[in-house]
């Protein structure tokens, strides 16, 4: 009996427990999955949390109801990595021994690593971060107490955990201001490691001309050193200053403390893998899926959907001793939310920028890329509902899982030429 | 790609300028390419450059400012001063690397 072992049942670890099980037979393998709790999150509803739009209790599931039967559940801080002698050690004093390991314990914000931001007299009283579920909840209380003054949402440090949720939190508080009344008492500022409101050129004169249109300042270029709670400043690297009364923070993420010194995991515990096949630098039994490797692609659910499924057949003909054929191409699908129940969605991978066009499909969509719709807003919140019932469980949506080209406008050739 | 003459050399370069072949470098031309964006190279500097050669002929891509810190021993914060305003870019520039993978 062969061991596959899983290591966190989050977005991507529950996909590849589903995908697996239907591939191996359970005579000869037998698949665990193991994470520090049964709660799972839906982590995109985060995002809307602060501005009222859901309960917790809409956003967290059990973990074990969308794991098949038949695959073991092990639930247990892991505390240690032995990727030499092959086991796994949990803070409940087990020892799990693996013939093949998945790694999916993603990535989480990690506020200690700036000095200042998580100091007590301003931490979740005056600086919050929205991606855990403790901080968009006193994120949301706050807002509602709030009669306004300087807002500043920032970025510490890429990669981070869904690339365009700061700036559709940006977008989401203009139009929370706005319906009640006080966008004018309000000042938002986005600060930003990056040279423009995002990474690619197209997409970021997009996003761009959308935070100019919204009164949004842009404060490009900034590596915050240290956040000073006295005078509730941001201050960068090469001693700029923004001062805030209201700070919506994205701190550093990191990948999972246990990764750090076993030999697989970069300066920010990202496991190094091979971006087409997932396989672990240095082990040949070792993979990471999800947020937890290194992959130059976004650090988001679907980039984790589409991963899992050139995953499982490369993973079936790894074991068996053929060569691993397909090969991921980076592929990411985000909607990003704009205010005024309106929505953008960008479609792109490691080759091709997010462009403007129709999607999925050529001439009639019924999405459009880089556009505000109506319609892409309610694909986000349809997106919630295929969340649990069909990509976890690893269902087919109707999207494939290699970027396609149809329905999308090529950048213009100026694009190229404005990238500074 | 392009091709471009830089002290008395051709050499590839991308769209933005950053040199596409790594064996093409080398010192004369890392002055040339520093005199572009008006950085006058110290030994603080050479440092920096030579650590990003030496990592990206192991690693295969250009060192962040995080790896220049932890792994070369250069803090942030004297990256800033050494390659003002926007030193991932800046370094990797005159090191004659990509420009850091797009942090997408």
């Amino acid at each position: 009996m062969k061991q596959v072992l899983i290591l966190g049942g989050g977005t991507a670890g529950t996909m590849v427990a589903n995908d697996l099980h239907g591939r191996l037979s359970s005579r000869d393998w037998r698949i665990t999955v193991v994470d520090a709790n049964n709660r799972h999150l839906y982590q995109p509803g985060l995002l809307l949390l602060p501005f009222g739009t859901y309960q917790p209790k809409d956003l967290v599931r059990r973990r074990d109801r969308y794991l098949p039967t038949g695959v073991n559940y092990v639930i247990g801080d892991i505390t240690h990595l032995d990727a030499e002698g092959q086991t796994v050690d949990l803070s409940t004093g087990a020892r799990l021994p693996y013939d093949y390991l998945v790694i999916a314990t993603g990535t989480s914000p990690r506020p200690d690593q700036t000095p200042g931001m998580d100091d007590p007299g301003i931490w979740r009283t005056s600086a919050f971060d929205f991606y855990t579920l403790d901080g968009a909840l006193a994120l949301r209380d706050r807002l509602a107490a709030w009669d306004g003054g300087r807002l500043v949402v920032h970025i510490t440090e890429m990669p981070i955990k869904c690339p365009v949720a700061p700036l559709e939190f940006a977008f989401l508080a203009d139009d929370f201001f706005r319906r009640r009344d006080m966008r004018e008492q309000v000042d938002i500022t986005f600060v930003t490691p990056l040279e423009g409101a995002f990474t690619k050129p197209v997409a970021s004169r997009h996003l761009g001309s959308m935070l100019d249109s919204r009164r949004i300042h842009l404060e490009p270029d900034f590596v915050v050193e240290h956040v000073d709670p006295e005078t509730r400043t941001l201050v960068s690297m090469d001693e700029r200053e923004v001062a805030f009364d209201l700070l919506v923070t994205v701190p550093l993420n990191m990948g999972a403390d246990f990764l750090a010194g076993t030999g697989l995991a970069d300066e920010l515990n990202y496991v190094q893998v091979d971006k087409g096949t997932f396989l672990a630098r240095h082990h040949d039994n070792v993979f990471a899926l999800g947020d937890a490797s290194d992959i130059p692609a976004s650090k988001a659910g679907s980039v984790a959907h589409f991963a899992v499924e050139v995953f499982g057949q490369n993973f079936v003909d790894h074991v068996e001793g053929r060569p691993m054929r397909a090969a991921f191409d980076g592929h990411a699908n985000c909607f990003i939310e704009s205010g005024n129940g309106r929505g953008l969605l960008i479609d792109f991978n490691y080759d091709t920028e997010p462009l403007t066009g129709v999607f999925p499909w050529p001439v009639v969509g019924p999405m459009a890329l880089l556009k505000e719709t109506r319609t892409n807003h309610w694909g986000k919140l349809a997106f919630r509902w295929i969340y649990w019932n069909l990509l976890l469980r690893g269902r087919p949506i109707p999207i494939p899982t290699h970027m396609s080209m149809a329905g999308k406008v090529p950048a213009e050739p100026a694009a190229a030429a404005q990238r500074s | 790609m392009p091709v471009i003459e830089i002290a008395g050399k051709q050499v590839h370069v991308n769209e933005e300028g950053f040199l596409t072949e790594y064996d093409e470098w080398d010192e004369d031309i890392a002055q040339v390419l520093a005199q572009q964006i008006d950085v006058s190279l110290t030994d603080e500097h050479w440092k920096v450059i030579r650590f990003l050669r030496a990592d990206f002929a192991t690693e295969g891509e250009s060192a962040t400012t995080r790896r220049v810190q932890t792994v070369g021993g250069i803090p942030v914060k004297e990256q800033f001063a050494l390659f003002p305003k926007k030193p991932a870019k800046k370094m990797a520039y005159i090191a004659g690397l990509p420009k850091p993978k797009g942090c997408v």
